[in-house]
Parts: C-alpha cells; sequence; structure tokens
C-alpha cells in the first residue's frame, strides 16, 4: 500500500476511538449526571409519579444504565435517534433537512473569515509598525471580544431596519419563498440551478449578514495568524533572492511568500471548524436560520429529549469527520506528517 | 485618577514580586487590569441602590421605549426602566459564573493534568483521549447542553462553563510535568529523597503558574461572551434581575422598531470587559516570553 493511502488508513482507525469516546461522553452527560431526561422534559410542570414513571418506561431510562448505553450505541449505528416529542417526526429526518442549511451557513461563514482574515493578515504583515498595522492589530485582538449574536443583531440594525439594503432573517424572502423549489437543500445551489436572477439575488442577499456574522471571530484569528506567519516568512532568505532578483514585490508577496505562510494556518481549519459549530448556535438563532445549530436551541427550549441527543451526537459525529478530511488534505500540502 | 490606579496597580504587584517593577512598560496588561478593576468595582457598587440612578429593577417612571437623553442617558426599555441602570448594575452573574468556572476548571483540570503527567501508562492515555474528545466538540454547543441538563442560574452555569475548560489546564500542565519530570534536577532531589507530593507542589506548580495565568486570562475573557450568549439564549438569571445577555434578548424584539439602545449599550459592556481579561492574557503572555513581544506576534 502507498504512503498516502496507509496514512488514510490508519488516520480512519484512530477516528473510531475518539468517535466513541465522544459518544460515551454525550451518554455519560445526558444519562448519568444527577436529573434525568423525564424530570428535566416534565419537571415544573405539575404531573403524577405514576405518569413520570410512565413516560420513563417508554423513553426506556428505566433500565439499567450498561443495557440503555449498549442501545444507544447500536441506535446510532442503525441511524436511529429516536422521534422528536416535538414535531413528532424521526429525528434524523429532521437533522437531515436541516444540515444543508449549517452546511451552507459554515461555508460562507468561513469564506468570509478567509477573505477577510488573510486580507488583513498580509495588509498589516507587509506594513509592519506603520499606523495601518496597529489599527488592524487593535482590529484583530478586539474581534475575539465581540460576542456573535450582538455583531448579528448590530447588523440587522444597521443594514436591515436603517438601510434597508438587506433582509432581516431567514433563508427567503416572503413571496419567493411560496414557489421556491429546493433539491439539494443548498439554496444557492439550488437557485443557480434554477437559472433565475431574481431568486439567485435574493438567496445571496439573505446569505451576507449571517455570513459575516458567523465568520467575524474566525477572521480575527485568522487574520492574527497569517500576519505572524507571514512576518516569518518575509524574514526568509528566498524572499530576500526573490526580491534581489528583480521581481515585482506584488508577486514576492503573493506567490513566493504567501504559499509558504498559509501552510500552518492550514492545521488550525479543524478546530476552527468546532468553534464555527458553536457560532452556528448563535447565529441561527439570530437569524432565524433553519438549521441543526438552531434545531438544537429550540429543542433544549421545548425539553425535547430525544432532538437534543441526536442533535449532540449529530454534530459529534460531523466534527469527528471535518477533522479527519483537514488532516488527510494537510498530508497532502505538508508529506512530512505521512512519515 | 488613572495614574494613581496604575500607582496603586504598580505597588500591590510589587508586593507579590518582591519590588520588581513587572508592570513598566506594561501598556497593554495595564490597560487591562484597569478596564477590569473598574468594572469589578462598578458592578460591585451597582448592587447598591444610591449608586445606580435609578432602580434597576423597580424603577417605572421613564418614558417607554425612549431613545436616549439626559435624564436617561442610555433610552428606556418597554418597561419604563432606566437602561443605564440596568447596564451597569448588569455585569453581576457574568462576573460571578466567569471567575468561579475558571477556578473550577483550573483546579480539577491542573490536579487530573498532575496526575495523569505524573502516573502515564493506561490511565495517561485514556485521560488524553477524553480530554481530546471533549476539547474537539464545539464548547459552545458543550455548554448549552449542560446548562440544559443542569438548570438555569448562576450555580448550573458556573458548572457548565467550569467544565468546558478543564482541558485546556489539563493540557497545559500535563505537557509541563512531562518536562520537569524527566529534568536533572528533579531526579536529583528525587534521589535526596523528595516525594512525588513535594516535587509537584515545589517544582512543577511553580513552573505552571505563568503558563496558567494567561490561560486563565483568555479563558476570562472566553466566559464572559460564554456567559452572555447562555443569557441571551435564556439560560441565565430568571427576568427581572438586570443582566447584559438577557437585556439584550429583551431588546431583539424592538428591533424592528428601530430601538438600538436597547441592544447597543448591554453589548458594549460585554466587549469592554471581555477585551479587558483578553489584554490581561496578551500582556502576561508578553510578560513572560519578551521575545512575543518584539516579535509582534
Amino acid at each position: 500500500m502507498g504512503g498516502i493511502s496507509r496514512y488514510i488508513a490508519q488516520r480512519f482507525m484512530l477516528t473510531i476511538p475518539m468517535l466513541l469516546i465522544l459518544l460515551t461522553l454525550v451518554f455519560l452527560i445526558l444519562r448519568v449526571m444527577p436529573g434525568d431526561p423525564v424530570s428535566a422534559m416534565l419537571g415544573g410542570r405539575n404531573v403524577s409519579p405514576e405518569l413520570m414513571d410512565e413516560y420513563r418506561h417508554k423513553m426506556g431510562v428505566d433500565r439499567p444504565i450498561p443495557v440503555q448505553y449498549i442501545e444507544y450505541l447500536s441506535g446510532i449505528l442503525h441511524g436511529n435517534f429516536g422521534k422528536s416529542f416535538r414535531t413528532n417526526k424521526p429525528v434524523v429526518t429532521e437533522l437531515f433537512t436541516r444540515f444543508p442549511a449549517t452546511l451552507e451557513l459554515a461555508f460562507f461563514g468561513l469564506f468570509f473569515a478567509a477573505i477577510f482574515g488573510f486580507g488583513t493578515g498580509i495588509l498589516s504583515a507587509t506594513r509592519a509598525d506603520q499606523p495601518i498595522d496597529h489599527v488592524v492589530r487593535i482590529f484583530h485582538i478586539g474581534s475575539f471580544a465581540i460576542p456573535l449574536f450582538w455583531l448579528g443583531l448590530m447588523l440587522q440594525v444597521i443594514f436591515a431596519v436603517r438601510l434597508g439594503w438587506l433582509p432581516v432573517a431567514s433563508r427567503l424572502g416572503g413571496r419567493i419563498a411560496f414557489t421556491f423549489q429546493s433539491v439539494t437543500g443548498f439554496y444557492l445551489l439550488d437557485s443557480l440551478l434554477g437559472g433565475n436572477t431574481k431568486v439567485i439575488a435574493d438567496v445571496a442577499k439573505h446569505l451576507v449578514l449571517p455570513s459575516i456574522t458567523l465568520g467575524f471571530a474566525q477572521a480575527g484569528l485568522l487574520g492574527r495568524m497569517s500576519r505572524a506567519s507571514m512576518l516569518e516568512v518575509l524574514d526568509q532568505d528566498y524572499v530576500t533572492t526573490a526580491r534581489a532578483k528583480g521581481l515585482k514585490e506584488r508577486v514576492v508577496i503573493m506567490s513566493h511568500a504567501l504559499r509558504n505562510a498559509l501552510i500552518p494556518i492550514v492545521t488550525v481549519f479543524g478546530l476552527q471548524f468546532a468553534i464555527l459549530m458553536g457560532g452556528a448556535v448563535l447565529t441561527e438563532t439570530v437569524f432565524s436560520w433553519p438549521g441543526v445549530a438552531s434545531f438544537l436551541v429550540r429543542s433544549i427550549e421545548a425539553r425535547d429529549w430525544p432532538a437534543i441527543q441526536g442533535s449532540v451526537v449529530f454534530i459529534a459525529v460531523f466534527i469527528s469527520a471535518i477533522n479527519l478530511i483537514v488532516d488527510i488534505t494537510y498530508s497532502f500540502i505538508d508529506p512530512r506528517v505521512r512519515y | 485618577m488613572t495614574r494613581m490606579l496604575i500607582k496603586g496597580l504598580d505597588w500591590i504587584v510589587g508586593r507579590f514580586t518582591r519590588g520588581r517593577h513587572v508592570l513598566r512598560k506594561q501598556t497593554i496588561l495595564k490597560i487591562g487590569l484597569i478596564t477590569v478593576f473598574l468594572f469589578l468595582l462598578i458592578t460591585i457598587l451597582a448592587q447598591y441602590s444610591w449608586f445606580t440612578p435609578y432602580d434597576p429593577v423597580y424603577y417605572r417612571d421613564a418614558p417607554r421605549l425612549e431613545g436616549p437623553s439626559i435624564t436617561h442617558l442610555m433610552g428606556a426599555d418597554q418597561l419604563h426602566r432606566d437602561v443605564f441602570s440596568r447596564v451597569i448594575s448588569g455585569g453581576k452573574a457574568s462576573l460571578i459564573v466567569a471567575f468561579g468556572a475558571v477556578a473550577l476548571s483550573m483546579s480539577v483540570g491542573s490536579i487530573l493534568g498532575w496526575i495523569s503527567g505524573f502516573t502515564g501508562g493506561f490511565l495517561d492515555r485514556s485521560l488524553s483521549l477524553i480530554m481530546d474528545a471533549i476539547y474537539s466538540f464545539p464548547s459552545m454547543i458543550l455548554a448549552i447542553t449542560l446548562v440544559a441538563m443542569f438548570g438555569a442560574g448562576i450555580g448550573p452555569m458556573i458548572w457548565a462553563v467550569g467544565f468546558v475548560y478543564i482541558p485546556t489546564y489539563f493540557r497545559v500542565t500535563r505537557a509541563e510535568v512531562l518536562q520537569v519530570r524527566e529534568a536533572t534536577y528533579v531526579e536529583a532531589i528525587r534521589a535526596v529523597g523528595a516525594g512525588n507530593v513535594r516535587i509537584i507542589l515545589r517544582h512543577v506548580a511553580p513552573n505552571t503558574v505563568n503558563a496558567i495565568m494567561a490561560v486563565s486570562s483568555f479563558n476570562l475573557a472566553d466566559a464572559i461572551l460564554t456567559v452572555a450568549a447562555l443569557s441571551f439564549l435564556g439560560f441565565g438569571l430568571p427576568p427581572p434581575a438586570p443582566d447584559w445577555g438577557f437585556d439584550i434578548q429583551n431588546g431583539q424584539k424592538f428591533l424592528q422598531s428601530g430601538s438600538w439602545w436597547l441592544i447597543t449599550f448591554p453589548g458594549l459592556m460585554i466587549i469592554a470587559l471581555s477585551l479587558g481579561f483578553g489584554l490581561i492574557g496578551e500582556g502576561i503572555s508578553d510578560l513572560v516570553n519578551p521575545k512575543r513581544k518584539r516579535k509582534r506576534v
């Protein structure tokens, strides 16, 4: 077997124990810690103990913990997360209909973060210690301190309510939502396939504010890292050589320095994605974005236990998959990690 | 006023560092410390009714949803309450939970890290895997799920937010233990007969203090944001109590009508406090690693 396929196989085998630990952790948090799902679900409402017991039996939480654990794992293996109390549909169906919305938002959030982060990072690295560098660095540090949900609301106030340039929330305008047919669940892709410019514009407009909100904190982090990495690279001999050859500064920075500066940044993308999913909870809530994360919040509010557990498991599996993909991609960029 | 604060700060820090003026030329650290100090002062004072211009909860005479004016600096909300009074007293839950959570995760995480690093073997490997698993999971989602499990309020929030940060301290202390364990001087004192506890307390702990201080400042900054988010989603203090996150959620309802002051001011407070902690973290990192400052990373 070649180096790369062996690495992929190894990395894949490593994901399994990691995922198992994550799933066990979810189980422990939701089942073993003080307070059982039934009292969390019905607590505060005036319910007789008999009814509570009936619910416990119905949900299977009256069985011994090891039995529950095995049932839980086999349920996940079979893709069976139970039925949502709130919507009375299988949790898996609920999650998969919402997943494209989250993925679309995450993609454009990351896209915005990359453009804005790399842009400001390069700008301040190439003008180190000039006034613009100080402004950018203050912005980078400050961006960590801004609550996502607050940023989202402020953007809504300014660009939607005051200026009226962009829609306040949701994925589609009212009239278009009425006739819109979604095939893939990714609305931008659907609208592009449909070819109606009005619909494409509407979908794109709805994406702008949520993507900026979600990508903002990441932009600061990426900007900081790309600045540091760029400064390091700009000190290297090959950059001096490139300049001495008489290349234009733009060429030196874009093709000689930037490509090498980006290598260490790719590694953090996996972790970034975890943070991004956390941010999605707030972004989706603020913008009434019908994704997985807002489904989780809604389920928690409704104390819809199977839905909470299903969403958390779903996110855990998703994060593990992303980490696996990032590691494999990284091994292509930097072959040293394979050996 | 600021000059006096800086002098006082210098003096206090000097007591702990045997008179060395560590704060000299550490502008970032000073700004951070002063910001946090002012927030603590204002939040504590604002719990007494004579400090706030109006009662944050019971005052009901401001014009409904009126914008900022001279009598009501930050406007009024839909229940005729003064936003300024609510904003200056709304940091209580955030500060208590942030400090509580960081203290909790610091003690649990460090102790686990020490044990894990010292014992090694199977225990070390399984603990590391568990911590990596927690670390890889989105902290915000973990915190929300835990709060949903424990119930809303200050106590549950401390447990939930604290749990999320445990892996950070575990990693820092474990890495330090692994390094110190192999050092020659540790071998030497072990030969003289020093036990594990003595090695941990006298040699490992002092070596980790710097890293832990920087990490905990960043965690405090993050905790302020997490608590605000939890309150915003409705898992914080019960309603009439003033709280930044909750007040922003309340202001969201009146956003379409253009009442920007309801969300703007609590948000600015969250940013300032979180930034204060963040700057302390930056400052400490610069202090313990002067190369970092010169390179301006």
